[in-house]
């Protein structure tokens, strides 16, 4: 593929489908953006005027929007620390030799495979509810009040289950880096004198940089826009306690029948995720190269 | 300090038992290697004496003290991978004051001794890189560094020259002879590559199949080896071994004759043959030669400027002073004085 006609042979035929990917890009996002600045919404007829930045101020200046920006990032933040930590951890007794390895190995990677709403609905009703669920019933035998997860720890029974479906990806990202250490640096650690602490911490840290940096990079993207969790369990509720970006998005455009203001917070979202993703990128993007 | 005893030592993976029980001991100061064929033993009698590996018996003593539960940090060993096992996202002096670091050494020490031991190395120039921006000869260096600092009781090195080039390998020969002639401590060394067990030891262990064939000094091994085993393996080109009725004259099972103690001449001699293959190194030339004695072609060392053709009728005349005879079991016969 190095001469002249190759490349522009090669050029001519990807076309079609970087063409497609474009125009499947490029279509929703300018209509997005050109219903952000209009009126339109469903239940008032008429006409759809034109009208500036008018959406956006009213999508910002709203309550839930302050409140909607800090759950986001509390639950992508809960959710990373979690699952970073977590995955470690998991990782790391993974890779000590047990009997039953392969089997153990597949039951940490199950819950990714399950849906996000039926996970979700599973931990609302089997574990979470206050009256029937698995830790009500263990409170009960403690002689403690159960708790009301959904109405008196809303976001962090959400950020829970987020996590546990999450730390699945982790622990297997993690777990792989980890197999491709060579067993001679540890070794040569341990005949330098360093105990099993400084082991992980000057050793094992740094091997897996590159792919914690990677677990938070695409963990990231993805809690961004986490949706279905929250409808199933809370709506976004109480109030908005557990309301992200994503679901006030969803509430102003489908609940409240307001494309132009739902567009308005699409346009938004988009670009908070592209900031988030720049620093991100800035921050911790370095260890990517080399 | 550096004197190292193996008693009845014994490993075993599951069933199978990688080194059967041995004796050995390494005296102070002395530069030992380990050599034999792939897969005998000789990293893991290593890293039974670094504490890498438990032992399945026995007792490994180390300046007399039983140290066979003790941790590998405390044994006061320092060991060369033959991966060098650098750490790759420390810069070279933080590579090499990591045993420091981790012993907790005074700031100032630590430079000092990471100054000192760049200066022996050469590596006053790269303190500041990553291991991956070195070559392979200096990232050996490294490595020996970050041995040299502990200043241990006995060096432990596995293959450390099997990945560099021949030339390389040559030079850092010369400067592993070189540091354990300046620091005079215990040097254990492994290796498979006999030229290297022959230049830079002081006593060689031949092992084979987890079993030791014999210990002594290069020219020990070379001159009375104990064994078939031992005969075949030190020495190259390898020793021509015969068996049958040749054998019987000299009242052996096996007789062996290295191919520098054979004359080669074209009008006579004791075995007739016909010159195979030759190979010119230059200094010698090495003729393969086939004779009624022995069903392999006998190996013959002679002068660099002689030059037989293939096919040519030649005949051998074994050195008798230098024959070595082996009864049935394959054992050195002693010669009949
Ligand atoms: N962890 C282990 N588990 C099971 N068997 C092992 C283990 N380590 C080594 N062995 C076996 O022990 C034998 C000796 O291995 P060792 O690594 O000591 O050989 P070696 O003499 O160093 O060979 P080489 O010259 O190829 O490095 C080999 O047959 C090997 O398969
Ligand atoms: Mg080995």
């Amino acid at each position: 593929m190095a001469t002249k006609a190759s490349r522009s042979a090669a050029r001519l035929m990807i076309s079609p489908a970087v063409i497609l990917l474009l125009g499947w890009m490029l279509i929703p996002l300018g209509m997005t953006l050109y219903f952000s600045f209009l009126r339109y919404n469903l239940i008032i007829p008429g006409n759809h005027p034109f009208v500036g930045w008018e959406n956006y101020h009213w999508f910002v200046t709203d309550p839930s929007f302050n409140a909607a920006m800090i759950n986001t990032l509390l639950l992508v933040g809960g959710v990373l620390l979690i699952t970073v930590l977590g995955g470690i951890g998991f990782a790391l007794l993974l890779d000590q030799p047990m009997w039953g390895q392969g089997v153990i190995r597949i039951m940490v990677i199950a819950p990714f495979f399950v849906m996000p709403t039926v996970s979700a609905l599973v931990w609302k009703n089997m574990f979470m509810n206050p009256v029937n669920g698995f830790f009500g019933h263990i409170a009960h035998g403690l002689g403690l009040p159960p708790i009301d997860f959904f109405s008196q720890i809303p976001l962090l029974s959400i950020v829970l289950i987020v996590s546990w479906q999450w730390l699945p990806f982790a622990t297997l990202i993690l777990f792989t880096a980890l197999q491709s250490l060579d067993q001679e640096q540890l070794e040569a650690a341990e005949m330098d004198g360093a105990r099993f602490g400084s082991r992980f911490a000057f050793i094992v840290l740094p091997h897996l940089a590159r792919a914690i940096t990677v677990v938070i990079l695409i963990q990231t993207i993805f809690l961004l826009s986490i949706f279905a969790e929250i409808l199933v369990t809370t709506n976004g509720g109480p109030g908005t306690a557990t309301t992200n970006l994503t679901y006030l998005i969803y509430v102003s455009s489908l609940l409240q029948y307001d494309v132009g203001m739902g567009s308005a917070g699409g346009v938004i979202a988009i670009i908070l995720a592209n900031i988030v993703a720049i620093f991100l990128m800035r921050m911790i993007g370095k260890n990517l190269d080399a | 300090m550096g004197q190292i005893e193996l008693k009845q030592v014994s490993k075993s993976f599951g069933t199978v038992e990688v080194i059967r029980p041995l004796d050995l001991s390494i005296e102070e100061g002395e530069f030992v290697v380990f050599v034999g064929p792939s897969g005998c033993g000789k990293s893991t009698l290593l890293r039974l004496i670094a504490g890498l590996e438990d032992v399945t018996s026995g007792a490994v003593l180390i300046d007399g003290e039983d140290a066979t539960g003790t941790a590998p940090a405390k044994r006061g060993l320092a060991m060369v991978f033959q991966s060098y096992a650098l750490y790759p996202h420390m810069s070279v002096r933080k590579n090499i004051a990591f045993p420091l670091r981790m012993a907790k050494l005074d700031k100032n020490e630590q430079d000092r001794r990471v100054e000192e031991a760049a200066r022996v190395l050469n590596l006053g120039d790269y303190l500041d890189r990553r291991p991956g921006q070195l070559s392979g000869g200096q990232r050996q260096r490294v490595a020996i560094g970050r041995a040299i600092v502990r200043e241990p009781a006995a060096f432990l090195f596995d293959e450390p020259l099997s990945n560099l080039d021949a030339a390389l390998r040559v030079g850092m020969r010369l400067e592993i002879s070189e540091l354990h002639k300046r620091l005079r401590t215990t040097m254990i060394y492994v290796t498979h590559d006999q030229v290297e067990a022959m230049t830079m030891a002081d006593k060689i262990v031949v092992l084979q199949a987890g079993v030791i064939e014999q210990v002594g000094s290069p020219l020990e091994l070379y001159q009375r080896p104990r064994n078939l085993f031992v005969a075949g393996f030190i020495g190259s080109p390898r020793m021509n071994l015969i068996e049958g009725p040749e054998a019987a004259k000299y009242d052996a099972h096996t007789i062996g004759i290295r191919p520098e103690h054979i004359e080669i001449s074209e009008s006579q001699g004791s075995w007739k043959g016909t010159v195979g293959l030759s190979e010119h190194l230059g200094a010698d030339t090495f003729f393969h030669v086939q004779c009624a004695v022995s069903p392999t072609p006998i190996t013959v060392r002679a002068p660099g400027e002689m030059i037989l053709k293939y096919g040519a009728e030649v005949h051998l005349t074994p050195r008798t002073q230098y024959l070595h005879r082996f009864d049935s079991e394959g054992l050195r016969k002693n010669e009949p004085s």
